[in-house]
């Protein structure tokens, strides 16, 4: 079976009901567990979860300490483009949103490459809209080639694509493909994304399981927060992480919490997800799953980053821009999100080092 | 206390240590220099090897610490052959911790690509010790192929569960021609001490020392347990009775009449 078919043996409602009925004894249970199922992380992500925080987050802490260690990796994310052939109601990249669209070329790739690595990175996150006609697999491939040599570690998220297309980036050289299904909700989902290629939900929803078939080394999921019921969310989200694990099991995984920004022309998030509960939502996660990578981006806040280091998360963005060229290139084109976090990387990393943490700027080679 | 000989080198320590996971390049030093191990490996992933001042390595650069790169990353012989390869370039040493597993989640070693590489690896002058299930038949394959030595595991990797292949490992010590180095899942110094008192050659720890409250007195704790637990099995330990000897032994009417 298919992801989309085990997804469809479940309904949005059974599952929303289900977690707002887990009791406190339900929470004891899964924090006394071995192993926790989905059952669990149910749990863990309910309502009634709200009083086991701290134990929440001295659980996560340990488990987290043991499987990974005292470390933070960070990377940055390089935009290539901000052409966009979707409308997404939430993006500041949205077709229908009148900006100055920007793609990169090969010298300015370059000289944004550079500036991240005289900061430091090895790794990068190679980020595009939806825009096929000019930001396609040739683009991309033009892109590694460029930055292969520069960067220990490559990883993007773009458009879903086809399982040959991933398998040709993975020989070229990519690491990990990140794809956030956005919202688990099928009608919710057809609401933010009236247009364009990413208005099929199932095309996206299977995404993950081309990027399995085609041997990439990490595959990244999220949902975004604010778009729906996110503990339901989540829970369809770790199903999804549960299976994926199961059927690829050579790849590792990571999980992002990206919570809805202000960003030109955008709307209001439909949900507000609280400090403490993104907090509980994180702790759950690692208590459910010990060695899936845990990812917070500079859309946080100064005090939020500051204080999440120790408690499960193993990889931060630092310095971010999120424009096309936002480095050095042209830094007032518009961007996908505001970033909270501006501080720089330097700032940002001996936070990491004051907390006891190391900082880990690579822990990649390619040996094909 | 007996000195270990792996290959050509000679050691008085046989606790070694891994480098991952520490808060900090300088907690890691500290920690090595106070197990007095001399051996510690260093995945070559984690290496800067564009650079000549790799944080990493800066911090390793004493007379008695040799270095024995490990090939964590490598999903199959292939890519484990190239990263040695890398490692022997980078770090100027033919000593390799072969590690191969395509399951980054336990990060179980998978026998099959082991012996493959194992076997390519030795013939190209590498020192391989490879990391391995605790199955004494493997083992005994991986010497036929040149393996330097073992190193078997405790217990799933990180997970401080002690050594719970202990049944196996013991086979491993008994039939062994090559140093037996437990490796993965040694929690505490007491699991070291045992290692040790039943034969082990040597042990490997990493995740018990990096992340204690202090890893530098964890690492000094480590240092007396292998060599309490080396000194013991030296000594000949008394043998563990399940039963009282009976007093009535059921053979004495043999000595009657």
């Amino acid at each position: 079976m298919n992801f989309k078919e085990i997804f469809d043996t479940y309904t949005w409602d059974d599952i929303k009901s289900s977690i707002y009925s887990k009791t406190a004894q339900d929470v004891e249970q899964a924090l006394h567990r071995n192993k926790c199922t989905l059952e669990d992380f149910k749990a863990l992500i309910s309502p009634a979860a709200d009083m086991y925080l701290e134990q929440m987050a001295q659980m996560s802490h340990r488990h987290t300490q043991k499987r990974f260690g005292k470390t933070i990796q960070l990377y940055a994310p390089l935009y290539l483009s901000n052409e966009c052939n979707n409308i997404c109601t939430y993006c500041g990249f949205s077709f229908d949103n009148k900006l100055k669209r920007k793609t990169l070329n090969d010298a300015e790739l370059l000289t944004e490459a550079k500036y991240l690595l005289n900061e430091g990175f090895k790794h990068v996150l190679l980020v595009t809209g939806e825009a096929n006609y000019i930001v396609n697999l040739p683009y991309f491939l033009n892109a590694i080639k460029i930055l292969k040599p520069l960067f220990s570690n490559i990883t993007i998220e773009v458009q879903p694509l086809d399982e040959d297309e991933y398998k040709t980036l993975h020989n070229a050289g990519v690491y990990s493909v990140l794809v956030y299904q956005e919202t688990y909700h099928r009608e919710v989902y057809k609401h933010y994304h009236p247009k364009g290629k990413k208005s099929n939900f199932n095309y996206r929803l299977e995404t993950p399981d081309r990027i399995g078939n085609a041997g990439i080394h990490k595959i990244g999921l999220g949902i975004l927060l604010g778009l729906e019921d996110w503990r339901t969310d989540s829970f369809f989200c770790a199903l999804h992480l549960d299976y994926l694990q199961r059927n690829y099991w050579k790849s590792k995984y990571s999980i992002s919490f990206p919570r809805m920004r202000p960003a030109e022309g955008i709307i209001e998030p439909n949900v507000v997800v609280s400090d403490k509960e993104l907090t509980q939502l994180i702790c759950a996660y690692r208590i459910f799953n010990p060695d899936v990578e845990l990812s917070v981006s500079t859309r946080e806040s100064e005090h939020f980053r500051n204080n999440i280091i120790p408690l499960g998360v193993t990889s931060m963005s630092a310095g971010s821009k999120t424009n096309p060229g936002g480095y050095v290139v042209d830094q007032q084109a518009l961007e996908q999100f505001e970033i909270s976090d501006e501080r720089s990387v330097n700032d940002f990393s001996n936070i990491i080092k004051e907390q006891g943490y190391e900082v880990v700027w690579k822990d990649w080679e390619n040996f094909k | 206390m007996q000195t270990l000989t792996i290959a050509d080198k000679t050691f008085k320590s046989r606790l070694f240590l891994g480098t991952g996971k520490f808060g900090s390049s300088l907690e890691m030093e500290k920690a090595v220099l106070a197990s007095g191990s001399e051996l510690v490996t260093v995945a070559l992933k984690r290496v800067d090897l564009e650079t000549e001042t790799d944080d990493l390595l800066q911090h390793l650069k004493h007379p008695n610490i040799n270095l024995l790169p490990n090939t964590s990353g490598a999903r199959n012989a292939k890519e484990a052959v190239l990263a040695a390869q890398l490692a022997r370039e980078a770090m100027q040493t033919n000593w390799l911790k072969l590690e191969i597993h395509p399951d980054p989640r336990y990060l179980m070693p998978d026998p099959i690509e082991t012996l493959k590489a194992t076997e390519s690896l030795s013939k190209l002058g590498f020192i391989v010790m490879p990391y391995i299930h605790a199955d004494p038949v493997l083992c005994k394959r991986l010497e036929e192929v040149g393996t330097a030595a073992v190193m078997p595991l405790g217990s799933p990797i990180g997970t401080n569960k002690g050594i719970r292949t202990i049944d196996f490992i013991e086979i491993i010590i008994e039939q062994a021609k090559v140093p037996v180095i437990v490796d993965a899942g040694i929690g505490a110094p007491s699991d070291a001490a045992k290692a040790m008192e039943i034969g082990a050659d040597a042990v490997l720890v990493n995740t018990a020392i990096a992340t204690a409250g202090n890893p530098t007195e964890m690492a000094k704790a480590f240092k007396l347990a292998v060599e309490a637990g080396r000194i013991a099995y030296e000594a000949k330990l008394g043998t563990v009775k399940n039963n009282a000897e009976a007093s009535s032994p059921l053979t004495g009417f043999l000595n009657e009449l």
